[in-house]
């Protein structure tokens, strides 16, 4: 039996200089395949302009388990926010 | 309903007086409608719940492939025949999204089209009839697809994520599944006499198998309460059926058909149709393997998979030996 093609997950760029957008996965035996296979399922209604594909065992994820310790910190900073500082109205360009 | 009758592996239901912290915990999850992820414990027996549903509602893409791939190259004009493969090639994509959900459940696809090809794994009932004429086309996007988009709705909803944005996508799609199947109807029954009684009679052979895949009432059932209480399925069987009657019947009338139903009814006080009783024997022996087309649906699937062998072996065989001519001269 033929040993199974790795997963590679699928990113897709809907235009010029936005983000790309993960849409899915696949399974292809390499990187060229796995582009020309995701153009045909994931792209046939004019989705993007681009497309990223990742070998899934590449990815490092943040575990969910860990958000309230990863982002703790920004949490208590919403001076951050340009909307933490009322500006007086009459003041322009602020 | 694409996965008719999954098994939960459950004989009663779970009560929470039952339940380790872990499972209260989770189910506790579920009830506050927080979705649960690949990562997340979830008790043996959802997980398994969900690659039987999941896993089946993919074979059916697949094999739902094949009684439209029957006609392709019989459409009546190019336009129709560019429109069908665009079809069937979304029932591909579909198939791929909820194989990708089961495998995140830990499950390999291989092992899933083992299972289809051996027969062990089910998939939808309405893929045994066979098409037999061009109103079929019709029939299937209009019925099939339409009882599937009301089946797929609420499972946009479900508790497990992946499972839930999978269906996401599909609805998306599926929606020109549905109009063009009733594009091709309109066109029959404004056409000649003769085409309009193709699509009677094809109307009268695709109507009670659309009302059995939403499968049997399952008020009684311990795997559709345990479905239920995990937040898979949404709605009863019988619910599901009396919605896609009731959407139906008027679009039925549109196109000036008879339903094949001497029982069918409105009834003023439900504000819904009543319809007759549905011959449950027959769902029941077409699931066991004895429908018309069961066996030539699975002779194709294994024939497609064997035949192709050696265009997956030799992907594999070209992939490896340009990583070891990359390898090589690093």
């Amino acid at each position: 039996m033929s040993k199974e093609w790795p997963l590679w997950e699928v990113f897709i760029r809907s235009q010029h200089g936005l983000a790309h957008k993960h849409v899915g996965s696949l399974h292809a035996p390499d990187a060229e395949m796995a582009i020309n296979n995701a153009r045909d399922v994931y792209t046939r209604r004019n989705e993007g302009v681009g497309i990223w594909v990742v070998l899934a065992s590449e990815i490092v994820s943040s575990s969910p388990g860990d958000k309230a310790a990863l982002f703790d910190p920004s949490n208590t900073k919403v001076y951050r926010h340009p909307t933490f500082f009322p500006m007086p109205e009459e003041v322009k360009n602020l | 309903m694409y996965a008719q009758m999954v098994e939960t592996g459950t004989q009663k239901l779970r009560l929470v007086a039952d339940m380790s912290v872990e499972e209260r915990a989770f189910q506790e999850r579920i009830d506050a409608g927080i979705k649960i992820e690949p990562k997340d414990w979830m008790p043996e027996g959802y997980r398994k719940t969900l690659i039987r549903q999941i896993s089946q509602h993919a074979h059916s893409e697949i094999v739902g492939q094949l009684p439209e791939g029957n006609w392709v190259t019989r459409a009546p004009n190019l336009e129709r025949k560019a429109i069908l493969l665009a079809k069937i090639q979304d029932e591909a994509g579909h198939g791929l999204y909820l194989y990708s959900a089961a495998e995140t459940l830990g499950v390999s696809r291989d092992d899933l089209l083992a299972a289809l090809h051996s027969g062990k794994a089910k998939y939808s009932s309405i893929f045994n009839y066979p098409t037999i004429n061009w109103a079929d086309m019709g029939a299937i996007g209009w019925l099939v697809d339409g009882s599937a988009i009301i089946n797929q709705i609420p499972l946009c909803r479900c508790s497990y994520g992946p499972y839930a944005r999978a269906m996401v996508r599909v609805c998306k799609e599926e929606s020109f599944h549905a109009r063009q199947g009733y594009d091709i109807m309109l066109a029959l029954c404004r056409g000649t006499p003769e085409q309009k009684q193709m699509a009677q009679d094809s109307l009268n052979r695709w109507w009670w198998p659309a009302l059995m895949m939403f499968g049997p009432s399952d008020t009684d059932s311990v795997n559709s309460a345990q479905s239920a209480q995990w937040r898979i399925k949404l709605h009863s069987n019988d619910e599901l059926r009396q919605r896609m009657v009731d959407q139906t019947v008027p679009q039925a009338e549109h196109l000036g058909l008879t339903v094949p139903d001497p029982a069918l009814r409105w009834n003023e006080e439900t504000g819904h149709y009543e319809f007759g009783e549905i011959d449950w024997a027959e769902f029941h022996n077409v699931l066991k393997g004895n429908g018309p087309c069961n066996r030539e649906r699975l002779r194709t699937r294994v024939k497609a998979y064997e035949d192709g062998a050696w265009f997956r072996d030799a992907l594999l065989a070209h992939a490896d030996k340009r990583a070891a001519a990359r390898h090589q001269a690093a």
